[in-house]
């Protein structure tokens, strides 16, 4: 019964390490120190716009905008860098404009009703708009002036032989973890996506929780988007295209509910895994890229399915 | 006469609670049979039962001498029973011929709807209830009593042996009531079956032929009416003593600690009343008297469009739950399901979610060991049964969920508590459980509003009982001089 409890409750986690598993008998060379580094590395990107994400579907909402959040705060970032302001006002303006976007998500939600869905379907292709006419549809250099380099350890530094990137995932899983089981505010997300009525006859400011929650995503979307161009050494305009489906898909492989009100930040940790391991996997067996997108997708179906039998 | 409907020893109980118990009822053609009883006797389970909406535990049911089961109500509406429902069925997007005909739409061998002979049947049937209504408008744009109409068209034109009237008269105007019962006397000469239920006794006396009284889920009396009257109907309604059920606590006098005046909110019209601390104040009323809708202007689920709210002498501004719980007030509200608690998350969760500020920091840090004491004081305290303080909550009783409900109002710590209908769904033993909290939290010096509809509850541990209907308060009784007979006539006024 215990065994069966807790492999029911884990299992995303049984999962990933079957996965591992599997594709360490079929390439050798897949569990090295510096492959796996790597898929970290690779993986860190998306699992921080999914933990945005979590915040956002534990309300039962979506948020779509993600992607292009994260190319216009990439460009906006790279101009700045480009125009040798200070790299921690570069980095603050930054996000707080994710942040502002996010907001700007949901109080539309919010005030008029609007569903999550449609309000940030709008958002995507208005900010993916203003990305291509801030951008005129060119990459944008970050420059060279001093504060470039220091910018670009961002992306590509390490500490203590641990990419930064990857501490920078960790240090934003810890807090989400925090915020969702040890504050007020984490269990009122829990309690808006579990039932919206009930939250608003307990007396919770049910419009200021899922403003706050579109603002955590947007504001993550934009520190993926600083990850990104600090990687890149410019920011793309078609940055982070259809990133909204791997965050989606990783919060849904962590076992989080679509409905709103059950899942963890864990399962999303392990979910964005799965999805790194996967591309990596595919990667080193030479797997086409078109075939790639058919095993993806064949994976999350999967694990969705066994999902819900266990349920 | 044929006997067209016979019912014997019908039981239905839902997980545990018994809601029929051996009734039997019998309709014979050409009769109009009244079927009373209080709110929650069980006249809806009833006629559901018959209309096959719910499937009985026990018992049989004949139809025309034939026994049957239906499984849905599609079979009992094919072979003969039509229900107008109290609350309206119809589809607000759609005309009104599309929902008199609604899933069974008159087709030609093609498939292709006969819109025409829609129009021309729909025209027909509403022509009857001296209607003149246009079969291709959309019901949306009908006022309230036209769109009874139509319900009532659509069992007509079903050309159905029984019909079933819930409260048909609740949303007509005295012309149309009377169109409605010409319809009646039409339907009993033609050898039709009803049964009618209404809360307005006159109209029993005035249109039925037989009555039949349920009282707690049992059928108490059926007979003509002509030998009965309505003193010895209420008196069947509402039968039996007050007994042990209801410990009474005698309340201290102390200061006023509620004072609304002049309140108006949606469905609640010029409430104004006071209440003590250390009180319980019952408010009776029909279904829709405006109880609920009271209870939220007050909690600040409704707006409250004028009116003002006093507690302890103090002005209190609210305009949301937000405000309501700031000022001190709980609230238990009437749907546990919907509105009352989170069924897919936990007790704790959901006990600690109105008063969570108490267990955390200013800048929103949880304690959670402090939340955990509390919680497991209450579930002690309230004599919860839970296997753990994480339980999901769907699965505990209603009772231990309606315990986990009033919990969940007062770790606010509040000096009024509202409970709305706080022994619905929930059977004898916790209920007197529950009555007893009541008293214990007003001796502790709680404001308690009571609002139920279950009438001996409401005499049994109230202090005083307001009356309301249409909105309004119409009545009001020191627990002394309180009867049911007495409350009910308030109840009626219109």
């Amino acid at each position: 019964m215990k065994i069966k409890e807790f492999a029911s409750e884990n299992i995303s986690l049984i999962g990933l390490v079957i996965l591992m598993l599997l594709v360490s008998i079929a390439s050798p060379s897949f569990l090295s120190v510096d492959n796996l580094l790597n898929i970290l590395r690779q993986t860190s990107i998306n699992a921080v716009i999914a933990m945005g994400m979590t915040f956002v579907i534990l309300t039962a909402g979506i948020d779509l905008s993600v992607g292009s959040i994260l190319a216009f705060a990439g460009a906006v970032c790279a101009s700045m860098i480009g125009a040798d302001v200070p790299l921690l006002v570069a980095l603050f303006a930054t996000l707080s404009i994710g942040a502002l976007l996010g907001a700007t998500s949901g109080s539309i939600v919010s005030f008029f009703g609007v569903q999550p869905f449609i309000a940030t379907l709008v958002g995507m292709t208005m900010i993916r708009g203003a990305t291509l006419v801030y951008t005129e549809g060119r990459p944008i250099s970050t420059g060279d002036y001093e504060v470039a380099n220091a910018f670009y350890e961002i992306g590509g530094g390490y500490v203590a032989g641990i990419p930064i990137p990857v501490i920078i995932a960790f240090v934003v899983f810890a807090l989400c973890w925090y915020v969702l089981n040890y504050t007020r505010i984490g269990r009122y997300v829990y309690a808006i996506g579990g039932n919206e009525q009930v939250a608003k006859l307990a007396g919770i400011n049910v419009s200021a929780v899922k403003i706050t929650v579109f603002a955590i995503s947007g504001a993550l979307s934009a520190l993926a988007g600083i990850i990104l161009t600090a990687r890149l050494e410019s920011a793309q305009p078609t940055a982070g295209l259809a990133y909204e489906l791997d965050a989606i898909a990783a919060v849904v492989l962590g076992g989080t509910s679509l409905m709103g009100g059950r899942g963890r930040i864990t399962g999303t940790l392990i979910g964005a895994l799965i999805i790194g391991v996967l591309n990596n996997a595919l990667n080193i067996m030479d797997v086409s890229s078109y075939y790639q997108m058919i095993a993806k997708g064949g994976v999350i179906l999967l694990a969705v399915v066994i999902d819900r039998r266990g349920k | 006469m044929a006997m067209l409907l016979e019912l014997r020893h019908v039981s239905k109980a839902f997980s545990n609670v018994r809601v029929l118990q051996g009734v039997d009822l019998t309709v014979e053609a050409g009769h109009v049979v009244a079927l009373a009883g209080e709110n929650g006797a069980g006249k809806s389970t009833l006629m559901k039962i018959i209309t096959g909406i719910y499937h009985r535990d026990s018992g049989t049911m004949k139809f025309q001498g034939k026994e049957v089961q239906f499984h849905n109500a599609r079979q009992s509406m094919d072979a003969g029973i039509a229900m107008i429902h109290q609350e309206l069925n119809l589809l607000p997007a759609l005309t009104v011929g599309e929902n008199i005909f609604l899933g069974r739409e008159l087709v030609n061998r093609a498939g292709r709807i006969k819109w025409s002979e829609i129009d021309e049947q729909s025209r027909f049937w509403l022509k009857q209830l001296k209607q003149d209504i246009d079969p291709r408008e959309v019901i949306a744009n009908l006022s309230i009593a036209q769109q009874q109409m139509v319900e009532i068209a659509r069992a007509l034109s079903m050309n159905a042996e029984v019909i079933i009237m819930d409260e048909p008269t609740d949303a007509l105007t005295d012309v149309e009531t009377k169109i409605l019962f010409d319809v009646v006397d039409q339907l009993r000469s033609q050898g039709k079956g009803l049964i009618f239920i209404s809360h307005r006794l006159g109209e029993i006396f005035q249109l039925c032929d037989d009555v039949a009284i349920l009282r707690d889920g049992e059928m108490v009396h059926q007979c003509p009416v002509s030998e009965i009257d309505q003193d010895g109907l209420i008196r069947h309604m509402v039968g039996r003593e007050l007994s042990e059920q209801y410990p009474y606590v005698t309340a201290k006098s102390a200061p006023v600690r509620l004072q609304v005046s002049q309140l108006e909110a949606k469905g609640v019209k010029g409430v104004s009343f006071a209440a003590n601390a250390g009180e319980v104040v019952g408010f009776a009323g029909l279904v829709g008297a405006g109880r609920t809708e009271l209870a939220k202007a007050i909690y600040g689920a409704n707006r409250p469009t004028s009116g003002t709210v006093e507690i302890d002498g103090q002005a209190a501004q609210i305009r949301s739950p937000i405000d309501g719980v700031r000022a001190g007030i709980g609230y238990v509200t009437e749907d546990r399901k919907l509105e009352g608690l989170i069924q897919s998350q936990g007790l704790r969760s959901n006990m600690s979610l109105t008063g969570l500020f108490q267990f955390s920091s200013p800048l929103g840090h949880l304690d959670k060991k402090a939340e955990r004491v509390a919680i497991t004081e209450y579930i002690n305290a309230f004599s919860i049964k839970t296997h753990g303080i994480d339980a999901v909550v769907s699965q505990l009783s209603g009772g231990n969920q309606q315990k986990v409900s009033i919990a969940k109002s007062l770790v606010p710590k509040p000096r009024i508590l509202i409970l709305d209908e706080p022994t619905r769904g929930v059977d004898v033993g916790a209920k007197r459980e529950i009555y007893n909290l009541i008293n214990d939290l007003k001796t502790q010096g709680l404001c308690i509003l009571l609002m139920s509809s279950d009438m001996p509850e409401l005499l049994g541990i109230s202090d005083r009982i307001l009356v309301m209907s249409h909105g309004r308060l119409t009545g009001a009784f020191e627990h002394n001089d309180a009867d049911q007979e007495s409350i009910m006539r308030c109840c009626t006024v219109a």
